[in-house]
């Protein structure tokens, strides 16, 4: 077996509450203090199955739900569907055998050899698998959360042949580790919905907004779009992705003034409990504050729908307006098979268009050699204030840092 | 200098016994020059002044004022000016309107009693002898906020609120009630002439006015004041602004030329008006704890540096709300210095005269740079917050507009203004500033841009207009107004850079931030080049520039 090298997230519940401390006084803090290890000497799991392969991962994005598990504030609804130590990383573009492939992280029942597989994972809708403690894996809902797999931020990972899809040429690496949060951002914005004549709201800019934002421009145009975006490169880019659809960015504190100015309403209330009397037909969170809820549900017309894309963790809402407003929240989390004018297709397929179609690789920022992952997290944890948006690693550089101009 | 000129008796001159006014003064800097006091929101600083390439505009002294303000009324209703006397034209069987100026004038409020308290008691009185019962009187507020019961209360008096407000005979007017208004045609020039409907199939409209500077009155009293957007729109727009020059000369003034093309059809349509218009001298602070603010500063003895120091270190330690309220408080003592009252045209080219004849001073050339110190008020912001739409609308319109001939500011000049400007709205008065604030500026700051993209939606919001109607809103249109006021002086201008500024407000106005004067005019040099002139127009109190 050869030694390679990881970023491993270790079982170290001292380095998790100091990961916590250390990120809540400074965004990005909890990469040095935190349970994420750098191993230079690291021996990869053994493939789980027979069917299994390995995989050389070359970029691997950081993503908020990363993100969330290096600074210690990942939800414990996690921890029967993770398995430690594990390698995250589930942004993942790769060489197997001299091809380049995406990796489709999501741990279903192909994957852990289960036969037959769960309804949803039977239907295609891998994200909702009823198995991601069982099977022939470890617990974990994705490559990346998962002790069996190894993960992205390594030299070397594992991988089920159906989990792989090939790149074109056409995409580059920086676009093809776009492919994976595009699927999401993706589903969450076809899963809202939006019918032609409607307005919509997209909360948050940051990769999983702008990429809804490409999303619904080219599948689900809305008449009219909102873009709550707190940075100026962000309401640039925003508006850009959208392309005719037409397009009001606010920042976020100027939301519900923003809606009630495109929806022609009026205000009813102040402070904490101003929002919009009627509002936009649906709204899609990819933040997942407890702020963005809110005012998700202050700018949401009665009767419409907020989708919630962003991982919300353990946040506080009232639900008061979902009572009184009949306003229908859900999630949507990856992906599977989505339906565009009545055909089924795989997101991930829909990704790699979208991809290419709105130039999605300008979206990563900056990569990072695996042995500069502290100020990689602190550069991922706060990309909107320095001007980035998608911030990965790159396995194939040893100590350079590369950025792209946005 | 003009010696103010009255309609009537010797009542109505300004007394010269042994108090004489100094007239206004060009003040060359030299290195004995001490700092000079510039106003900065609700606060004050301190600066020197680069010495041998500075002057400094003070305003003259105030005018002594009539020491018989209620003769004087009566004189100027007794014999007007190219009318017949006022009781002439009253009869009992008539509908009466008395339409006044409303919370923006004067600045700051004048104390009790109000002058548009005394006029309107005048003409009431005279009513009453002829028994007048159809009254009603109209605070004038075009899209202004209403005014709330203790303003209203201080403006007329409360003799005559309580006569009259309880039997709904006198209110705020409503430019967007639509039974409220009527369109009486249009000018030669295809202005729509909209105004109240009262006023309109009233007998006679008696207009009280307080003439604080020279743009205030005439014709703009009726044809704006008691007018709606549909009519305002014609002359409140980017290209008006720029084509006035300026708007305290009605001759050059494109603004007045065309509130004068709508008074003729207010006139040919019937609507016979009456106009009475006074004018105040420019003692805002008495002999208070306020008064070191009017004095030249080599004349400030110990006291006056005391009582600087302490006012400065008092307000600096406040909060920003208990600064406003503070400042918000102060009462001006005025004086009424004439009043006249009559056919309108007429009547205003007295009132001007006057107004000249306290606020004017000689200058000589213009400037590379113009300095302001912007005060806590301007006309929009009474008992409110001076958000950064009015900074604009303070600075660019009414501040460098207080000139006839040129502007104090050579074409490419830099204006340099200190002022807070922080991004701060009163969400009751200010509603559709704040989304001008976050949309309109967030996406242009060229005037014509704005009105061709924005402008129509803001005036037409129904919530603006509910709030208009309902609370004490400024209309939805209005930050586009304050915004086109200063049309003139963003074409005219090379850059604005304001001492003191949030950063992030300041920019979003397309101006730059400052932390000091003296970065100020290191970054001013960047446009009109080293050692530049530099201007100080030390106003407050008001006055304007005669630029030669």
């Amino acid at each position: 077996m050869s030694r390679e090298e990881a970023l491993v997230y270790e079982d170290d519940p001292a380095r998790f509450a100091a990961a916590f401390a250390a990120s809540s006084l400074r965004r990005g803090a909890g990469g040095s203090v935190g349970p994420l290890r750098r191993r230079q000497s690291w021996e990869p799991p053994e493939l789980p199955g027979a069917d299994w392969v390995t995989i050389t991962p070359l970029l691997s994005g950081i993503c908020g739900s990363d993100l969330a598990a290096v600074e210690g504030r990942s939800s414990r609804w996690f921890e029967p569907i993770v398995s430690l130590p594990f390698v995250p990383g589930h942004e993942v573009v790769a060489d197997h055998d001299g091809r380049r492939v995406v990796l489709e992280p999501v741990l279903g029942c192909a994957t852990r050899g289960i036969s037959p597989p769960c309804d949803p994972c039977g239907r295609g809708d891998l994200g909702n698998c009823e198995r991601l403690a069982h099977g022939c894996l470890e617990p974990g809902l994705q490559t990346g959360f998962c002790e069996s797999t190894g993960g992205g931020w390594s030299t070397s990972m594992a991988a089920h042949p159906s989990q792989l899809h090939e790149v074109p040429d056409e995409l580059d690496d920086r676009d093809a580790v776009m492919v994976e949060p595009t699927a999401c951002a993706l589903h969450g914005a076809l899963s809202a919905g939006v019918s032609p004549g409607e307005t919509a709201a997209v909360i948050g800019a940051g990769t999983m907004g702008l990429a809804a934002v490409a999303a619904l421009a080219r599948w689900s145009p809305p008449a009219s779009l909102l873009v709550g975006a707190k940075h100026s490169h962000q309401r640039d880019l925003a508006k850009d992705l959208a392309g005719v659809v037409p397009t009001t960015t606010a920042e976020p504190t100027e939301l519900v003034r923003a809606a009630r100015r495109l929806t022609g309403s009026m205000l009813v209330g102040s402070g904490s409990t101003q929002r919009v009397a009627g509002g936009v037909d649906v709204t899609i969170d990819c933040v997942g504050s407890a702020e963005s809820l809110r005012t998700a549900v202050a700018i949401t017309r009665p009767r419409g729908r907020v989708v919630v894309v962003g991982m919300p963790g353990v946040t506080t809402l009232d639900l008061t307006p979902m009572w009184q407003r009949e306003i229908e929240l859900r999630g949507a989390y990856t992906y599977g098979i989505e339906v565009i004018a009545g055909e089924r297709i795989r997101t991930f397929d829909l990704a790699m268009e979208l991809v290419a179609a709105a130039s999605l690789g300008r979206l990563v920022s900056a990569t990072y050699p695996l042995a500069r992952a502290t100020d990689a997290i602190a550069h991922a944890a706060d990309a909107g204030r320095r001007g980035a948006t998608k911030i990965a690693f790159d396995m194939t550089a040893r100590t350079k840092t590369s950025r792209t101009p946005q | 200098m003009t010696t103010p000129r009255s309609s009537t008796s010797n009542r109505n001159s300004p007394r010269r016994r042994q108090y004489r006014p100094r007239p206004g003064l060009v003040l060359d800097v030299d290195r004995s020059t001490p700092p000079v006091l510039l106003h900065h929101g609700e606060q004050f600083r301190l600066e020197k002044l680069p010495p041998d390439r500075s002057r400094i505009i003070y305003p003259p002294e105030p005018l002594e004022p009539i020491e018989d303000p209620d003769g004087a009324i009566r004189d100027a209703l007794d014999s007007p000016i190219d009318s017949a006397p006022l009781r002439e034209l009253l009869h009992a069987d008539m509908k009466l309107t008395i339409a006044f100026d409303d919370i923006s004038l004067p600045l700051p409020p004048m104390r009790r009693p109000d002058i548009r308290q005394r006029v309107i008691e005048a003409v009431l009185d005279l009513a009453a002898e002829v028994g007048v019962d159809d009254v009603h009187i109209i605070a004038a507020l075009a899209l202004h906020r209403r005014m709330n019961e203790s303003e209203l209360r201080h403006a007329v008096g409360d003799r005559v609120y309580d006569a009259f407000a309880p039997r709904g005979q006198l209110y705020n007017h409503d430019a967007e009630d639509p039974d409220g208004l009527v369109v009486l045609g249009e000018t030669r020039h295809g202005e729509e002439v909209q105004i109240s409907r009262r006023a309109a199939e009233s007998d006679l409209v008696v207009y009280v006015n307080i003439n604080l500077v020279a743009m205030d009155g005439g014709w703009k009293s009726t044809a704006t004041g008691l007018s709606g957007y549909q009519a305002l729109r014609h002359h409140h727009n980017p290209a008006t602004m720029t084509a006035s020059r300026s708007f305290m000369d009605r001759h050059s003034s494109e603004l007045h030329r065309s509130n004068w093309r709508q008074g003729e059809v207010l006139r040919n349509s019937g609507v016979k008006v009456f106009q009475i218009e006074t004018t105040v001298n420019n003692d805002l602070y008495g002999d208070g704890p306020l008064e070191v603010l009017a004095k030249r500063e080599w004349e400030w003895n110990l006291a006056d540096r005391a009582t600087f120091a302490a006012t400065r270190a008092g307000l600096d330690r406040m909060s920003a709300g208990a600064r406003r309220k503070v400042m918000h408080g102060w009462r001006a003592p005025y004086g009424l210095t004439s009043v006249q009252a009559g056919e309108v045209e007429a009547v205003h080219e007295v009132t001007t005269e006057n107004v000249y004849a306290q606020q004017r001073v000689e200058v000589e050339g213009q400037t590379d740079v113009l300095l302001f110190g912007l005060p806590y008020i301007s006309p929009y912001n009474v008992d409110s917050i001076m958000n950064p739409i009015l900074v604009h609308c303070l600075g660019l319109g009414y501040f460098f507009n207080m000139y006839r001939g040129k502007p104090l500011v050579r074409e490419g000049g830099v204006l340099i203004m200190s002022h807070p400007t922080t991004p701060e709205f009163n969400p009751v008065h200010h509603p559709s500033y704040i989304d001008f604030y976050e949309e309109v500026l967030a996406e242009t700051t060229d005037p014509v841009e704005m009105q061709d993209r924005f402008e129509h939606r803001y005036a037409n919001d129904e919530w603006y207009r509910h709030l208009y109607r309902t609370g004490n809103a400024y209309h939805g249109v209005h930050p586009f107004y304050m915004w086109y006021w200063g049309a003139h002086a963003l074409e005219h201008l090379g850059g604005v850079i304001i001492v003191g500024g949030n950063p992030a407000a300041t920019r979003r106005l397309g101006y730059r931030p400052a932390s000091t004067l003296a970065d100020a005019l290191e970054m001013a040099s960047d446009v009109v080049g080293a050692r530049p002139s530099i201007t100080y127009f030390k106003n407050p109190p008001i006055m304007m520039a005669d630029v030669t």
